[in-house]
């Protein structure tokens, strides 16, 4: 009776989002992490996070930092001590209440292989269909088949098949058990580069082909870069910033995990080509910008990355450099940690953010201070998706 | 060669071997998935239970499990309650004492193979919609196939050549209790050595061909998986 009268309530509380609340202690760092065999400490994942349920979602931080936990206790494999979870008004975990996994509308895909190995790929296929509460069609099995690229392997045993075989099929069982909500571990952590590259466009094309909100769990910049919408970041068992991938890129007072590749990520639309040059020029929030013209169509979206260290800046428009794009910046914030030769810079172009990383000295030698007026001038701009 | 009496105790050992082995991996399955899983200080307790068998005299065994069984037993008591009368001395005593002697040849090869499952495969399926009685026919059953070939071949092959507990339980009455082991004792006592040969010759054929399968087995399986 309650729950009757409870769902259409948090319906309209919650909307067509996922809100999740955990507190979870474990005397190690949760399940088992290769790239972190050194913790018999104390570890807490305390966290609230709403996340729009649509696009991809990227569970981003370093290694140990509770991505992986906070997944499994999406899903139910890890139960918190105290926790609230929402999808799409559906309770999912309350003080009362705590759904089983295999009663939640969830896709799951394992960081590493987790094919049954007694079964063949068309055998581990067949296992999620026989399981959906959603009647499976053959036009969706077709195209899962086909959007991953597996129909010549479904016969083989996953002994017989390479990671990213494994991955692809995995990804595939995932999507055929036709989830509310797609959860992938880092996917592609346990493949070497070619494998990577060999499944991110698949990944890519996932978002497009099928409309389920996706939690993507990375820390890799360059995957998040590609994929997310938006970004949680977490760091030690906390939320340190959520919400667009630009705009959490955007940001140098972040523990973002980026080293060399700071960088922000654009979207924008393609509105002129240059046969003659290959180029193409995308009108962006923070700008319009020219970009190798990879046959993109008129008016298609693209998103591109621009990485800090590939923005200089100079007082006056330089007319007579090799530089492609310049843009009109403003500076909002520059970096103050003092032990560094260089700094990273955070500058206002149009309705959007450019990261520059200069050294200290230039930043001294152009008497940098918030407000200043200058030239960006961004000597690569790569389309990432 | 094989007198009417021989032919009868291979029969009935066979016979024996069977149940025991079908009635042992009925009550070792879920023994050793308890086992496998459990976070209990139970566990090493009911580990050495099980484990008992491996290293007691089967004469001790046996004559626990004569006791419990006989009229004043609790066992005993239980069967008479039912109306089945005492088990000592029938095949059915014979039965559950096996049962009780080969239970550590069963649970230890099926809960070793379903520890080396471990939890992924589990979560797996549970992410699959597939709910704790789907989880463990679908997917621990055949992964730890392997557990069960040998748990299979063990249970029987030690039950096959059970002797001490046979007699301490079961005596020597013919087509009921008389298995191989018991008329090869006899044919001694009785000096037929030729007769006695016969039979443990089959006995060690046997044994090896059964061992050779299983060592042959495993060899396929690891291939395999």
């Amino acid at each position: 009776m309650d729950k009757i009268n409870e769902v259409p309530l948090l319906k309209q509380k919650q909307g067509e989002d996922i809100h999740a609340r955990f507190l979870l202690q474990r005397s190690n760092s949760g399940p088992a992490n290769s790239f972190n065999p050194t913790n018999s400490s104390m570890f807490t994942l305390d966290v609230e996070v709403n996340i729009a349920s649509k696009g991809i979602t990227a569970i981003f931080g370093q290694s140990g930092s509770g991505k992986t936990t906070l997944l499994r206790c999406i899903a139910g494999l890890e139960q918190a001590e105290s926790g609230h979870l929402t999808v799409n008004g559906d309770v999912w975990q309350s003080e009362k209440v705590f759904l089983p996994t295999h009663k939640r509308p969830l896709g799951y895909v394992f960081q590493e292989s987790s094919l049954f190995a007694h079964l063949t790929g068309q055998g581990n296929l067949a296992y999620a269909i026989k399981r959906s509460d959603v009647a499976s069609s053959k036009a969706l099995y077709d195209q899962v088949i086909t959007l991953m690229g597996i129909e010549s392997i479904l016969q083989r045993y996953p002994n017989q098949l390479s990671g990213g075989e494994r991955q692809r099929i995995a990804i595939a069982r995932a999507l055929l058990i036709q989830p509310r909500l797609l959860l992938m571990d880092e996917p592609l952590a346990s493949l070497d580069f070619a494998r990577k590259q060999e499944i991110l466009p698949y990944l890519e094309k996932l978002q497009s082909s099928f409309d389920i909100p996706i939690l993507y769990v990375s820390h890799s910049m360059d995957e998040v870069a590609r994929l997310a919408d938006q970004v949680v970041l977490l760091q030690h068992g906390k939320v340190m910033a959520q919400g667009s991938t630009s705009e959490v890129f955007s940001r140098i007072d972040l523990p973002l995990p980026m080293g060399n590749d700071a960088s922000v990520v654009w979207q924008g639309k393609v509105v002129e080509r240059d046969k003659q040059w290959h180029l193409a020029r995308v009108a962006c929030a923070g700008g319009d910008l020219w970009v190798h013209d990879v046959n993109d169509e008129m008016g298609e979206y693209v998103r591109v990355r621009i990485l800090a260290r590939d923005v200089s800046l100079t007082l006056t428009y330089h007319e007579d450099s090799s530089i492609l794009n310049r843009l009109l910046v403003k500076v909002a914030e520059i970096e103050s940690d003092d032990n560094n030769a260089e700094a990273l810079v955070q500058l206002r172009a149009g309705n959007d953010y450019l990261l520059a990383h200069l050294t200290r000295r230039s930043i001294d030698h152009l008497q940098l201070k918030q407000g200043s007026r200058l030239w960006a001038q961004i000597k690569s701009v790569a389309i990432v998706r | 060669m094989l007198t009417e009496a021989d032919l009868a105790a291979i029969w009935l050992t066979l016979k024996l071997a069977t149940t025991v082995t079908a009635l042992l991996l009925v009550i070792g399955t879920p023994i050793a998935w308890w086992l496998a899983r459990t976070r209990s200080w139970l566990k090493a307790p009911v580990g050495a239970i099980v484990a008992l068998p491996l290293v007691l005299p089967p004469t001790v065994l046996g004559f626990y499990l004569l006791i419990a069984m006989g009229p004043n037993g609790f066992i005993g008591e239980f069967t008479q309650q039912l109306g089945l009368g005492t088990l000592p001395f029938t095949f059915s005593g014979l039965v559950v004492g096996s049962v009780f002697y080969s239970l550590p040849f069963v649970v230890q090869p099926l809960q070793n193979a379903m520890q080396a499952i471990g939890e992924r495969p589990m979560e797996v399926a549970a992410t699959l919609r597939a709910g704790p009685w789907d989880r463990f026919f679908t997917v621990v059953l055949p992964l730890a196939r392997p557990g069960f070939i040998t748990a299979t071949i063990l249970g029987f092959a030690h039950t096959m050549g059970e002797f001490g507990v046979v007699l301490m339980i079961g005596g020597n009455i013919p087509d009921q209790t008389r298995v191989v082991s018991v008329q090869i004792y006899d044919h001694v006592e009785a000096l037929e050595y030729a007769q006695a040969h016969t039979l443990a010759g089959i006995m060690v054929i046997f044994s090896f061909a059964v061992l050779l399968a299983l060592y042959g087995s495993q060899r396929k399986t690891s291939l395999w998986s």
